[in-house]
């Protein structure tokens, strides 16, 4: 499988990272030698595996449905580029 | 002989007896530190919560109350959260970035008596097998044989140099792909990857979640047997992490594997090994025949189909886990122009914050991911992971108690020497570690010999799952048997 131009211009804005039109080609390209890389996994048979999802079999525990902590928006907000009035500010997302 | 040479165990002893202090010890190790500014190995330096933390232990110890590691100097990877320290992972995006919350691993260490010298250089969010793609630079491997600077390997590079240096008397790793085992082969060390789950993942920045896992790098086995007792165990935070009985592994250290059946897997006979690999791979498994175990031939048929799996499951996690990263909450955000939006402040911060290997991996993520290829490559990668560990569970239901393999296809190389390399080349460096983490084993690379040229060679042996008890064991037989006490000449 190829990567075109159009299609890791479209990963990238998929993924949220601005790469310049200049630079697209090498990505497509560098993207391509290991998704090539990864076609290897076309040779093994499949056939009635299930995917894994745990691997270690285990039930994820449950916890009781209760707040155990809070009342620390000073702490959550300090590590934020721009914090106004308790709040994360962005830039504006109303078109 | 200086104090920062010790091992955890001598330390322990000395300390205990009162021959050093905890704050002797500290102010010995911070001295190498600063002597090592070189090696690139430290990147954000905490001396002072080292005294501070040292004096606490010298009155635990003098009160007669010293738990496992009192007054043990360590380095902790860039890659843990460490409340008000600066923690990046490694990366600009993180830059600035002081946790308000101490990460389970570290909170752990604390607890136990620890004192940290500072924070270790790794690969930017642990993606890399050389160290190169920290926003810090290269970690320079102390091993020095001629005029070439060597990786100290990756992603614990900063860890590996430091244990290996007597920067700290031991370093905390994490590992995914190899990144515990591969650097303390390149540095003649001893790392530990525990089971998945062993060890609780909370606080400790993500990578590929399913795979990650903490562990120890040490200077000898015993003291990882110690340093993983103390981190191990069940975390309420971590639901992952396993409620199982951690059992006591120092104890475990008797020396005797006899009857114990070791497997020799033909598929890791790789073409292209290098024949001192081999030699050394042969001289380890009559180590283990000579102290009484039997060897046997196994077959892990998908080994080959380790490396593209894990190159489709790593980097799909990734670029949901690094999703977080957007200039909103944490760490750098981009200078915006006249009229950005919210997009534009996502796509020039990441572009700016991440560097080109974490950029290509989380793009590669965001494919495998995307409508129409889910199938294809990420759904088929977990059916492959699933009959990578079938693959090992057959060979441990015929009694087999561990495996041995090489831990990495060559020593250290130079740093720069993969810089035009197609990124998949240097993928081929986690060819023998790999496997373990799509199956969630333990494994330990126990440094064995030099190469001609003097650098360290080092070998794997794999566990059954929850057994770093017996894998830790086999590890100190293949130790002793080995007697590897070459240390890198000090040059820096």
């Amino acid at each position: 499988m190829s990567i075109d131009i159009e299609t890791a211009r479209k990963v990238a804005h998929l993924a949220r990272i601005r790469v310049d039109e200049s630079d697209l080609p090498a990505l497509a390209g560098e993207l391509s030698n290991i998704l090539s890389f990864m076609e290897q996994l076309n040779e093994v048979d499949v056939e009635g595996v299930e995917p894994m999802t745990s691997v270690t079999p285990m039930r994820l525990k449950r916890r009781a449905d209760v707040v155990t902590d809070g009342d620390m928006a000073d702490k959550i907000l300090k590590n934020a580029p721009d914090a106004r009035e308790g709040f994360f500010a962005v830039p504006k997302v109303v078109e | 002989m200086t104090a920062n040479t010790l091992t955890i165990a001598a330390a322990r002893d000395a300390l205990k007896k009162r021959e050093i202090t905890a704050v002797e010890l500290t102010e010995t190790c911070l001295a190498a530190v600063d002597a090592a500014d070189a090696l690139n190995a430290y990147v954000h330096k905490t001396p002072e919560i080292a005294l501070e933390q040292a004096r606490a232990a010298d009155a635990r110890l003098a009160a007669g109350d010293a738990p496992s590691l009192c007054g043990i100097p360590l380095g902790i990877k860039d890659l843990f959260c460490t409340k008000g320290v600066p923690s990046q992972a490694a990366s600009n995006i993180l830059k600035g970035f002081r946790p308000e919350y101490e990460s389970t691993v570290t909170a752990k260490l604390f607890d136990a008596g620890a004192v940290m010298l500072g924070k270790l250089n790794m690969d930017e969010f642990a993606m890399g097998s050389s160290n190169e793609t920290s926003c810090y630079g290269p970690t320079v491997n102390p091993w020095k044989v001629d005029e070439v600077k060597r990786t100290a390997g990756g992603s614990s590079g900063g860890s590996a140099a430091a244990v290996a240096a007597d920067l700290c008397l031991a370093a905390t790793g994490t590992d995914t792909g190899g990144s515990i085992r591969q650097p303390a082969a390149f540095t003649g060390i001893v790392g530990i990857k525990p089971t998945y789950g062993r060890v609780s993942r909370w606080g400790t920045i993500a990578y590929a979640s399913s795979l990650d896992q903490a562990g120890p790098m040490t200077k000898s086995v015993r003291d990882a047997a110690i340093f993983l007792q103390a981190i191990a165990g069940h975390d309420a935070k971590d639901s992952t992490c396993a409620d199982l009985p951690v059992p006591d592994f120092e104890a475990a250290l008797t020396g005797d594997i006899r009857g114990k059946k070791i497997g020799i897997p033909r598929e890791y006979r790789m073409d292209g090994m290098s024949a001192e690999i081999d030699a050394l791979w042969t001289r380890g498994t009559e180590m283990l025949r000579d102290a009484g175990a039997e060897i046997v031939d196994i077959s892990l048929p998908h080994t080959k189909y380790a490396l593209p799996a894990y190159y489709v499951i790593a980097p799909a996690e990734a670029s949901s886990n690094l999703a977080r990263y957007d200039g909103v909450r944490y760490g750098h955000r981009a200078a915006l122009e006249a009229g950005d939006g919210i997009v534009d402040m996502y796509e020039k911060t990441r572009a700016e914050g991440f560097g080109k290997e974490v950029q290509r991996r989380v793009m590669v993520g965001t494919y495998v991911l995307s409508a129409g290829f889910y199938d294809a490559y990420y759904n088929r990668a977990r059916k492959v992971r699933a009959l990578i560990k079938r693959d090992f569970e057959m060979v441990f239901a015929e009694g087999v108690d561990a495996i041995l393999t090489p831990a990495t296809p060559t020593a250290a190389f130079g740093l720069g020497a993969m810089v035009s390399a197609d990124p998949v080349e240097m993928y081929l460096n986690d060819v023998f570690t790999v496997t373990l983490n799509l199956a969630g084993l333990p494994g330990v690379s126990v440094p064995v010999g030099l190469d001609a040229k003097g650098l360290p060679l080092g070998l794997q042996l794999i566990g059954r799952p929850w057994d770093e008890a017996g894998l830790l064991n086999h590890a100190y037989v293949l130790e002793r048997a080995a007697g590897f006490v070459a240390k890198p000449n000090k040059w820096w």
